[in-house]
């Protein structure tokens, strides 16, 4: 599904080059659910970044389902985004000015996809994500686990193979952080695979797989569900919490 | 790309920045207004002139005899020049480039005419039959001074309107004889000139019955014509000539200009059209730097607008929007803007050269105020192609924010 084979990537800052990823090895496979954790300036979002197509790399190569990603072009790279890759953000990214309904229809618009098309789709991605009765509202009238709610929405809409999250609970509370998770990890059993960076534990043990990165480099991959109980914990925690949805 | 989401972002932009939309919006719309209303002022001023030069024919030579000032060929100087037939047919036969010409001869001393007793005193100009197009004579019934007339020294008079209430009270002069010092003369026809009301108080007579009748001879007073076809060189060109062959004829040296005056209307006219063609650009030149002024404003305010939609555009791109979707978002939101607003400035700039035109006394120097409506399309094309040049700069760089760097947060 994703494959990297000794990516490399450097920042150039002025006469200084910042080598953030230092040889990057990583294979997932399609239906994962991976976590990919690192202090702050470890590389993790710049990782999720190349893979999600928004930045290049220096040396190495990426495989995103068998196709060769090097030296895109802007357009074509668009084209990609949009029709493999699910975003989340931290920051929900949200465009403020378009209701919800808007804001989830807005990847089909660049589809060329009709309006009506697009907002009856957009509608049930909305019913979903059970904020249905919220799709005429502006996201400043949300709730920041609804606005969540929403971006995840925009992110699935277009039946993308991989959901990138970055930080996805990071501006969350702990109980809604909860809530996104298990929403992730509903979307994942669907067959989706789901990429989310963090820093928290409790998160990440959330996940299938985590992947801890330290200075540029994977110095840890390892699989949490086949050993760890605090999965079904947490699941149970989560379940109790949600409630039946 | 024109559809109903790109409008409804221009609308949100707009709704969420009113005062700054309406500053934009304002300063193109002022732009628009001035050119509109220079342009109109111009044409105003160029209908104001055209309308001084009504009275006589735009492309007229006038020739009035002199004094020689210049002794020649043992000729003492002091000598009167005077015109004749002679003259008026060495021009008509022999000068190229003469479209109409005309001598005229006027009655001495004090004239009197007559009509049953009524008594009044107008000016009388004997003249040729081509007088009527160099003094742009308007025939209102009957007809002008003929050829046969003058070949057969009819007494025919053709009359102003203005003479009409003055000799004949409520009778139809057509017909009817007037005496011009006591000689009668029969009314064919009746004449409006456009010159005001002194020309309506005119009696023209055939120059040759005028000259016998009134002990003329062979004299006339003064020579007109029109050029075919004028231009300043042609017309600077027959003056010349003119003024050579009447030097031979007359006895005078060729450089004398008191022996014989000519007016040039044609160069005058000329000079003065063209005056008003630099002021036309001079015009168009003010009001497409107000306008680029305008567009320098919609430019900047372009560029705040990608600078704080940095992320959104950002965003946009994450979600699958391609650099050129990112360019026509912002170049739309310009062109529209600049549009509408300089179709508002060019609205009340017509309204306001409407009203000027209603309100303001007719006079000579300023004469309805407009601008024809190619000019304004011109206009309001210019405008949209400069709201495409504006956005563009501001599209381009919205065209070229990295997703990365606009999603980083912060």
């Amino acid at each position: 599904m994703l494959r990297l084979e000794g990516v490399h990537k450097s920042y150039h800052l002025g006469r200084n080059a910042l080598h953030v990823l230092k040889g990057i090895d990583l294979t997932i496979e399609s239906g994962e659910l991976v976590s990919i954790m690192g202090s702050s300036g470890s590389g993790k979002s710049t990782l999720l970044n190349v893979i999600g197509l928004l930045d290049g790399y220096d040396a190495g190569s990426y495989w995103l389902d068998g196709t060769l990603i090097k030296n895109l072009s802007e357009r074509r790279s668009a084209e990609l985004r949009n029709r493999h890759i699910g975003f989340v953000f931290q920051s929900f990214n949200l465009i403020p000015f378009k209701t919800a309904l808007e804001n989830v229809a807005l990847p089909l618009y660049y589809q060329g996809m009709r309006r009506k098309d697009r907002n009856r789709r957009a509608e049930e991605y909305l019913e979903q994500m059970g904020i249905a009765d919220w799709a005429e509202h502006h996201p400043t009238e949300l709730s920041g686990g609804q606005q969540q709610r929403v971006a995840i929405a925009r992110a699935l809409i277009t039946d993308p193979d991989v959901i990138l999250a970055d930080e996805p609970t990071g501006a969350l509370d702990s109980q809604t952080s909860l809530e996104i998770m298990a929403i992730l990890r509903e979307i994942n059993s669907r067959g989706t695979t789901v990429v989310l960076v963090t820093h928290e534990h409790d998160i990440a043990d959330l996940t299938r797989r985590v992947i801890h990165l330290q200075d540029g480099v994977i110095i840890e991959d390892r699989r949490v569900g086949e050993s760890a109980d605090i999965s079904r914990e947490v699941e149970a925690a989560v379940a109790s919490e949600v409630g039946p949805s | 790309m024109f559809d109903i989401d790109t409008w409804q972002e221009i609308f949100s932009t707009i709704r969420d920045n009113k005062l700054r939309t309406f500053l934009t919006g304002f300063s193109v719309a002022w732009g628009m207004f001035m050119l509109v209303v220079l342009l109109g002022s111009g044409t105003g001023l160029a209908n104001g002139i055209e309308y001084q030069f009504r009275d006589d024919a735009t492309n007229s030579l006038w020739v009035h005899p002199g004094e020689t000032s210049i002794p020649y060929k043992g000729l003492e100087p002091g000598r009167k020049v005077q015109l004749t037939n002679a003259d008026y047919h060495d021009l008509k036969n022999n000068l190229s480039g003469v479209q109409h010409i005309s001598g005229r001869y006027y009655l001495r001393g004090q004239v009197t005419v007559t009509y049953h007793g009524e008594t009044g005193s107008f000016s009388i100009r004997a003249v040729n039959p081509d007088h009527k197009w160099i003094e742009n004579t308007t025939m209102v019934r009957g007809r002008f001074i003929n050829p046969f007339d003058i070949e057969r020294y009819r007494k025919v008079a053709v009359i102003g309107k203005k003479v009409i209430p003055l000799l004949f009270k409520n009778l139809d002069p057509m017909g009817r004889y007037i005496e011009i010092n006591k000689v009668p003369f029969q009314v064919v026809g009746i004449f409006t000139d456009a010159g005001g009301e002194g020309e309506d108080e005119r009696i023209y007579l055939p120059i040759s019955t005028a000259q016998r009748t009134f002990g003329g001879g062979n004299q006339i007073n003064r020579l007109m014509l029109t050029i075919r076809d004028a231009n300043i060189e042609k017309s600077e060109s027959m003056e010349q000539s003119i003024r050579h062959d009447f030097s031979g004829r007359h006895h005078f040296a060729e450089d004398d200009d008191r022996a014989v005056f000519i007016r040039n209307t044609f160069e005058h006219f000329a000079r003065v059209m063209e005056m008003i063609g630099g002021i036309r650009e001079f015009i168009w030149l003010v009001g497409i730097g107000t306008i680029l002024a305008g567009i320098v404003g919609v430019s900047n305010i372009m560029m705040i607008v990608v600078k704080e939609r940095t992320r959104e555009i950002g965003v946009r791109k994450a979600l699958g929007a391609t650099p050129w979707s990112v360019v026509g978002l912002v170049l739309q939101e310009s062109v529209s803007l600049t549009a509408v607003s300089g179709y508002l400035g060019l609205v009340a700039g017509v309204a306001v050269l409407a009203l000027a035109s209603k309100v303001l006394p007719p006079n000579e120097i300023f004469l309805h105020p407009a601008v024809d409506f190619s000019l304004a399309l011109t206009a309001l094309a210019i405008l949209v192609f400069a709201g495409t040049a504006a956005g563009l700069v501001p599209a381009v760089r919205a065209a070229r924010i990295r997703p990365v760097e606009a999603l980083r947060d912060e």
